[in-house]
């Protein structure tokens, strides 16, 4: 096919555009003509669709998410903000860190390996751009029912490509989650998190000035793979009966990743660069537009000059590629010799592809031929922005309260336990976290399945960093403003459990289809619930991700926002685990129990949902950090309690050392009596052992911070004793480790 | 006491290895694979990692490197050498040990807390151990099983070069529970197991692994 080009757009304004089949309405066709003053080119078109497809622009989304911007608290701690790559926190002693979620749920559920391998990879490279060494990623997973057969397909490939690509990186997987629940069939949510440390003074910017200065291309060579990925795949649902999509899915090479790390490492230490840019979704459509855009707008590029490993790609499917394992990066012309010499070092491909210019416009060439002549902020920054219409869903209304079993006998107790562990969601989790290397880097203090990942960020001071992914989405499906601060409350929770003070938030938002007012709905309360807590908690939110089209025909997935907290421990030394580390001591719940039954794994159990999501208690549970925080010298072990209740906490904590407990329930004071005790998920609750010597010290500190303490009995024994039902630590090992194998080999 | 860590392209746990040492009283040393400079170190580990992102075979292209040229002929004349996961495959590649590591028997990367017994103490990397003793190592790998011809595993085990062995379960399908072996003149040691993970107890499951570096620096000292 001829060469459109920017001439020829001029002069045949009526040639017929493929802008549906590339994802554009209507609208948004004539308004780029309108930018244009004329017909797109080809080129031109490939990068508005893709730029202005929903992942690119947010632009359902955007008219939301600017909440976060306006309550965003006071915060010193936050040293760039959303919009760059990644925010970055300051973490004191001169040390800056950077962590952000991103989703790669459609990938992944086309083509589970590759979707799971390149969704770590690119969250990688956003980290690896703001001038960070990423030192840790985390994976939080959804997957339809356990023992869906679409889930035997899509599970395992999902965690080996997770695994296969982390692991071949060198960084270490420390957290993260898997849930199971039949929404998710179809639409498996992949969102991975990375975290990154530098020193303040290397934080770099996606940001292209100074005229003359080159764009260098470095990484993989250009290839045919993941074409039209973010629009395509990202922004659409799936329906039946369409034609394979699979060559939109990307292929990572995490080899040459690790090396481009490495390579990027070494440039940042010289001070090489002015600006930097990955390119990930839309390619190098992102990376020259972003660049320019956040610039001052001037930038020529020669397409011809992309490596290639396919020679017939078009410049359309150059400029769409989104091969991995690429970044961009502006460079004074004097230091491109340097640059080019490490690149070498490195064996990483390098190529100056154009230059920084005087003008306002991004301009494209191919073999000399002007293809794309635009306003960078008009592709990057300047697309359209919906108000889609809202309305709270129908199902509201028609939700039934829980009525389940009390807990009379012994045998109940031990019956309901024993299946509750059992159950996918609350089972042991090793089949798919021993696929992931969790000590590499020899940094790694804490990994799943404690409370958070913590890891040291210097041997000298001890100083290191926590990290803890939660989320609720069936609080979220009965309150998603609520499930979204309980979210937010459970993963702060998680982290001072560990030891350390939360800092900073992001966060990665799945969604239905957004065209669906019900599901704008569950969207917008969940941005509100969730710019409200972050304001009421002060903690400022550093950026995040949103994921819609999350659904197989009219049914959504369940609302999911998985919320990261980032926060800071002064002595990696004095972190708690989990498990109870010997016989002798008395085991004690910090925060009373209610009778929460609603969107707990012990209704689901039941086949019930359940009609509200509890009520966050928000002055309650800062109250609680700070207690836990104060406390934790006298803590030997401690684990926050959450899905499957004070039942799910005991089994973890007791079989983590192989150290059992005796407690006693007494049902009638609680609200629910000893089912709720067991098995209500109650929020602000913690289980902690600690050496009877240090009981009244710790009573005095509860005191201060009005918390109630509940004791529940005392550690010892090879069995788990609750209230006369004794279940040996063999029968419980066996139940809560037997149920991954058996479904997935 | 200058002990060097060879950085391959992709190799992970380099940074690691050099912290073993240090930790152990040594000098480290990193070493980059482009050259064959050794700089006067008096011992050597090759860590694990993914050098060239196990392409072809794992260790396969390592071992052509320029620096494994010189290591090659040094570990010939009994210069120690100890190579670790992706370090015990390059050592196979190279010839310098015998037999091969192969996919893991379920298939899976396979990262867990591995209990270990050791079976020879007369290497300078394992002399710090007692006969028999059970350690607690991690394992973190793809293609661990160590597989090697009927004669040569009746040779390693005549000849005691069996160095370390999987206890209570094999978690590979690797033959004679082997997880580390050495060659017949002692000074080069392979090993699945990653002891440089093991060196601390805040941040491993034990510190079962800091004795293949102290062993090293004594034996050099003894020397």
């Amino acid at each position: 096919m001829a060469l459109d080009t920017v001439a020829i757009a001029s002069e045949q304004p009526n040639t017929l555009q493929p802008w549906r089949e590339l994802g554009l309405k209507e609208d948004e066709y004539s308004r780029i003509k309108e930018i244009l003053g004329r017909r797109p080119t080809a080129s031109e078109l490939a990068m508005y669709s893709v730029m202005w497809s929903e992942h690119c622009s947010y632009k359902s989304s955007k008219v939301h998410l600017k909440q976060f911007g306006e309550k965003a608290p006071h915060s010193d701690a936050l040293l760039v903000g959303i919009g760059e790559n990644a925010g970055v926190v300051d973490i004191g002693q001169g040390y800056a860190v950077t962590f952000k979620i991103e989703s790669h749920n459609h990938p992944s559920f086309v083509e589970p390996y590759q979707g799971a391998a390149t969704g770590v990879g690119g969250i990688v490279r956003d980290i690896l751009t703001m001038g960070a060494r990423p030192i840790a990623v985390m994976d939080p997973l959804r997957f339809g029912l356990a023992d869906a057969p679409d889930t035997r397909r899509v599970l395992p490939g999902i965690v080996a490509g997770v695994g296969g690509y982390g692991n071949c990186l060198g960084l270490p997987n420390i957290g993260g989650e898997v849930v199971f629940d039949e929404t998710y069939a179809g639409n498996p949510l992949v969102n991975a998190l990375c975290v990154g440390v530098m020193r303040h003074e290397d934080i770099k910017l996606a940001t292209a000035h100074g005229t003359g200065n080159l764009v260098v291309l470095f990484g993989a060579k250009t290839g045919g793979d993941g074409i039209g990925g973010v629009s395509v795949l990202a922004s659409e649902t799936f329906a039946s009966g369409k034609a394979a999509k699979r060559p939109s899915v990307q292929v990572g090479d995490p080899f040459a990743e690790k090396v481009l790390i490495e390579c990027s490492l070494e440039i940042f230490a010289e001070d090489l660069v002015i600006g930097i840019q990955d390119l990930g979704g839309a390619g190098l459509s992102c990376a020259t537009s972003e660049l320019a855009s956040a610039g001052s707008g001037g930038m020529s590029i020669q397409l011809d000059k992309v490596p290639l490993r396919d020679p017939s790609l078009s410049p359309e499917e150059i400029l769409m590629s989104e091969s991995q394992e690429r970044m961009c990066a502006i460079i004074e012309p004097a230091k491109l010799s340097r640059f080019m010499k490490i690149c070498k070092k490195w064996d990483v491909t390098a190529t100056v592809i154009g230059e920084v210019t005087a003008g306002k416009h991004l301009e494209i060439t191919f073999n000399g031929e002007l293809i794309v002549d635009v306003p960078p902020r008009t592709v990057a920054h300047d697309g359209p922005v919906y108000n889609r219409p809202i309305a709270k869903p129908a199902y509201l209304d028609s939700l039934v309260p829980t009525e389940l079993p009390t807990l009379d006998t012994p045998d109940a107790i031990k019956a309901e336990l024993l299946s509750l562990i059992a159950a996918p969601n609350i089972a042991d989790k090793s089949w798919v976290t021993d696929q992931y290397d969790r000590y590499v880097q020899g940094n790694s203090v804490l990994a799943q399945p404690e409370d958070s990942g913590m890891v040291r960020i210097d041997e000298q001071t001890h100083l290191g960093v926590a990290i803890s992914t939660d989320a609720n989405a069936r609080w979220s499906y009965l309150d998603p403003y609520n499930g979204a601060k309980l979210a937010l409350l459970e993963s702060c929770r998680n982290i001072a459990t560990t030891g350390a003070k939360p800092l900073a938030v992001t966060n990665c938002l799945n969604f239905g289809s957004p065209e669906d007012p019900g599901v704008m709905w569950q969207f917008a309360e969940t941005v509100r619930g969730l710019a409200d807590i972050c304001l009421e908690m002060g903690l400022p939110v550093t950026g995040g991700n949103v994921s819609f089209y999350n659904q197989t025909g009219a049914v959504a997935i369940l609302p999911t926002p998985v919320i990261g907290v980032l926060g800071v421990i002064q002595d990696v030394r004095a972190r708690t685990k989990m498990g109870i580390p010997s016989a002798g001591l008395q085991l004690i719940q910090i925060g009373n129990t209610g009778d929460n039954f609603s969107g707990s794994e012990w209704a689901h159990l039941h086949g019930q949902m359940g009609d509200h999501a509890p009520t966050p208690d928000v002055g309650t549970e800062v109250r609680l950090i700070e207690l836990l925080l104060e406390a934790q010298p006298l803590f030997e072990s401690a684990h926050d309690l959450s899905d499957g209740g004070l039942a799910a906490a005991l089994t973890e904590a007791t079989l983590r050392n192989n150290i059992g407990a005796t407690i006693g329930l007494p049902g009638e004071f609680i609200p629910g009596g000893v089912a709720a005790a067991l098995f209500a998920e109650t929020p602000g609750r913690v289980l902690i052992a600690v050496d009877p010597i240090n009981l009244s010290a710790l009573e005095v500190l509860a005191a201060k911070y009005e918390i109630p303490l509940h004791a529940l009995g005392s550690t010892g024994g090879d069995a788990l004793v609750i209230n006369h039902a004794s279940i040996s630590l063999t029968e419980l090992r066996a139940a809560y480790t037997e149920t991954l194998p058996r479904l997935f080999g | 006491m200058r002990i060097g860590v060879v950085t391959f392209p992709g190799s992970l746990d380099d940074s690691s290895a050099l912290r073993a040492i240090r930790l152990a009283g040594g000098t480290p040393v990193p070493l980059f694979h482009a050259s064959d400079d050794l700089m006067e170190v008096e011992a050597v580990v090759l860590p694990g990692g993914f050098s060239y992102g196990d392409y072809l075979r794992c260790g396969a292209i390592s071992r052509f490197a320029p620096i494994m040229s010189s290591i090659i002929i040094a570990a010939e004349h009994g210069f120690p050498v100890l190579g670790i996961c992706n370090g015990f495959q390059i050592l196979c590649e190279s010839h310098l040990l015998p037999g091969a590591l192969t996919r893991n028997q379920g298939l899976h990367f396979v990262c867990t807390d591995q209990p270990l017994t050791v079976e020879n103490i007369s290497t300078p990397w394992t002399s710090g151990y007692a006969l028999g003793q059970r350690l607690v190592i991690p394992i973190k790998n793809g293609e661990g099983s160590f597989q090697a011809s009927a004669e040569t595993l009746i040779e390693l085990e005549s000849e005691g070069r069996v160095a370390l062995r999987y206890a209570d379960k094999n978690p590979n399908g690797s033959k004679n529970e082997i997880a580390g072996i050495t060659n017949a003149r002692g000074n080069v040691v392979g090993v699945m197991p990653h002891p440089e993970q093991a060196v601390e107890s805040l941040t491993g499951p034990s510190t079962d692994g800091l004795a293949f570096f102290t062993s090293i620096l004594q034996s050099l000292v003894g020397r």
